[in-house]
């Protein structure tokens, strides 16, 4: 599958998330950065993303409320959450909610890479079985 | 929390309190009862002695007139010429003394004090002359005399009546003896028991009858002197060593005064076994109630120091979560504060990295320096990464919880702790761990503080250079995880062996430890339905032992 995967960061730190971006993209990837969830949901209106990273504690509307929103408007869209702080707790109640899983800041970007393929590849397989769903009816 | 000493202050205090409210009352009963039934008994012993003084006295003085008018009678009745005559007074005496034997002798004397006749035991009184006697003179100018007890000629004590007559052409006297012995056993019969005394003085104080404890007859007595009584008098003297009792009365007849002499100790003997019988009471009493007040006190103090230890454990327990909630809170603020800047620096450098391998840089001779310095950055900040995630792990497990616990991690973890103390004092952690360990439910930041004191107990143990030997098991027998955690250190005595668990108990130096560390770690261990143990040989170090089950229910 040589799709190529849309990823949508969404993080406060600006040093941060340029930086990950840009190395996102250095490995072949469609990386687009949000500095806030508002920017996020704005984003996502418009368009197409596989996954999104997002950053748990931000100001303003913080990562969970994010999560449900994005899970509410585009449930195929995978999450996976960045925890900062001792909120390992945050993360499993991510999952509960409908993140794809938590990693936990800072992370090796190898590590991340991974989480966002099996995230990528879990998508497809919800994708493929909607399609199915869809010629039987 | 009070000091034992403090205890021991209390103890004293309420006991003192409880005694003195209960032997006081009883003491003030005691002495008011018993002043009370004192002196209404002695009210009753000095009315007995009242009666009996007054009635003696009656007998004395009807006595007296009795003889006096008997006497009064003959003087009047019988011719001078008659009585001259001693057959006759002789016939007249035996007459008188048929019913009574109250004179010793009775005489008839003229006006010159000379015997006319004379009846009676000393027939040499017949030429005796009385002129210049005293009491013939009292006779002669008031017609009767009742004198006092003297010897007079016949050298022997005795009492006389003397009735004069007087006729137009001669003035005479009749005088009888009186038998002292009738007088002497009426005032003897006022003798009460084995210390009582009665006895009769004369206006000189002097004694009338003999006395049984103040002298002989015609002595002074060595009592208190009563010869100017008038009037019934009770009183209490002293005499010798002791006080007494004394009822006086004056004898109108003879002007005597009736003493007669009482030792409480005899008469008040009823009241005084009633106040040893009260005295044995009121010491039995006081003993009982000194028992009661003592082991009441005794289970209230040591109730109360049971129960402040145990509420100073509970609170210690309270507070020293608290700290490490607070602390797990500031730790993980901090490891959020670390994570985000590491975050940005570790993506930095890989995005320099990134760069590096992108351009064709290899023809720049720094080119290995700075991929090399990158890799470095990337290594440390993945080692930052660990100590904040650590921080972040012990932070989460500050939250009680029910939890799934791996013990072997749990235990390297917390060994991590003072992994760098250890190794300063030259301390080795020996691990021996069953890697087949089953998880056990628990709440694992609990769990982690009991064996941080333990481990740290045994490296405070050791003190320098040495092992400590932490083992993990499953005892299949009991289903229990446990843990074992020996120290080559000193050990620890039989005697301390019981009390380690005391809250308070230390053998460390004054302000180096509360004392409270294993009583915590003790009461955590049971309310995760496990065990705490000790076992320790003096010299050959210590082994505690925490056994967990595999659900803490």
């Amino acid at each position: 599958m040589d799709r190529v995967i849309k990823v949508l960061v969404v993080d406060d730190e600006l040093d941060f998330l340029e930086t990950i971006v840009k190395r996102l993209a250095e490995r072949k990837l469609s990386a687009h950065g949000a500095n806030n969830g508002k920017e996020a949901l704005d984003y996502l209106q418009d368009n197409e993303v596989d996954v999104v990273i997002l950053d748990v504690k931000m100001p303003g509307m913080d990562g969970l409320e994010v999560l449900k929103r994005i899970k509410f408007h585009w449930p195929l869209v995978e999450v996976i959450m960045l925890t900062g702080h001792a909120s390992v707790e945050s993360g499993i109640q991510g999952m509960q909610i409908g993140a794809f899983d938590y990693v936990m800041k800072p992370a090796r970007l190898e590590d991340l890479l991974q989480k966002v393929r099996q995230a990528m590849e879990r998508k497809v397989i919800q994708e493929n079985k909607i399609q199915r769903a869809k010629k039987q009816v | 929390m009070l000091s034992t000493n403090e205890y021991e202050v209390l103890r004293w205090r309420l006991l003192g309190i409880f005694l003195s409210f209960s032997i006081v009352p009883l003491f003030i009963l005691g002495i008011f009862l018993y002043s009370q039934f004192s002196f209404a008994y002695k009210e009753k012993v000095l009315e007995g002695m009242r009666t009996l003084v007054e009635n003696r006295k009656s007998a004395i003085d009807l006595f007296f007139e009795e003889r006096v008018s008997q006497l009064t009678t003959l003087a009047y009745t019988i011719e001078y010429s008659q009585l001259k005559d001693e057959k006759y007074l002789m016939r007249l005496f035996s007459n008188m003394q048929m019913r009574s034997k109250s004179y010793i002798d009775i005489g008839v004397i003229d006006s010159d004090g000379n015997h006319v006749a004379y009846v009676g035991p000393y027939p040499d009184l017949k030429t005796v002359n009385y002129k210049h006697e005293e009491w013939f003179l009292s006779t002669i100018s008031s017609g009767l005399h009742i004198s006092d007890v003297f010897r007079g000629f016949r050298w022997v004590p005795h009492v006389v009546i003397a009735v004069t007559v007087r006729e137009p052409d001669k003035t005479w006297i009749l005088r009888a003896t009186i038998n002292l012995d009738i007088i002497e056993s009426i005032v003897r019969s006022a003798q009460i028991g084995r210390t009582g005394d009665a006895y009769l003085v004369n206006r000189e104080n002097i004694l009338q009858t003999p006395s049984r404890f103040s002298g002989n007859i015609l002595e002074q007595p060595s009592g208190p002197d009563f010869s100017r009584a008038t009037v019934t008098r009770l009183d209490e003297l002293p005499c010798g060593t002791r006080t007494c009792f004394f009822a006086s009365s004056l004898i109108r007849s003879t002007h005597w005064v009736l003493v007669i002499m009482e030792s409480p100790d005899e008469q008040l003997s009823p009241l005084l076994r009633a106040r040893d019988g009260g005295g044995v009471l009121f010491v039995l009493a006081i003993t009982m109630i000194t028992l009661g007040a003592y082991y009441t006190t005794r289970t209230i103090v040591n109730r109360l120091e049971q129960v402040s230890r145990e509420k100073a454990v509970s609170e210690e327990i309270a507070s020293q979560s608290n700290k490490m909630a607070a602390l797990g809170k500031m730790a993980a603020g901090i490891a959020h504060e670390i994570n985000n800047p590491l975050a940005v620096i570790g993506e930095k450098a890989g995005w320099v990295k990134d760069l590096l391998q992108r351009e064709n840089l290899n023809d720049n001779p720094h080119l290995k320096e700075c991929d090399e310095s990158m890799n470095k950055i990337e290594y440390h900040v993945d080692r930052a990464r660990k100590v904040t995630h650590r921080l972040l792990g012990f932070a989460r497990r500050m939250e009680p919880v029910r939890e799934q616990v791996d013990i072997n991690k749990l235990v390297k973890e917390t060994m991590a702790f003072l992994e760098n103390e250890a190794h300063f004092r030259e301390i080795a952690f020996v691990t021996n761990f069953d890697p087949k360990l089953p998880l056990v439910v628990s709440d694992s930041s609990q769990l982690q503080q009991v064996v941080l004191n333990i481990i740290n107990n045994a490296v405070d143990a050791v003190d320098h250079e040495g092992e400590v030997n932490i083992t993990t098991r499953f005892e299949q027998a009991t289903s229990m995880v446990c843990i074992d955690i020996a120290d080559t250190g000193p050990g620890i005595s039989q005697g301390n062996l019981d009390k380690i668990f005391d809250p308070f108990f230390t053998t460390k130096e004054p302000g180096k430890g509360t004392g409270l560390g294993l009583s915590i770690s003790y009461q955590i261990i049971e309310t995760l339905g496990g065990k705490l143990f000790a076992t320790s040989k003096e010299g050959e170090g210590a082994t505690f032992t925490i056994h967990l089950p595999l659900n803490c229910a």
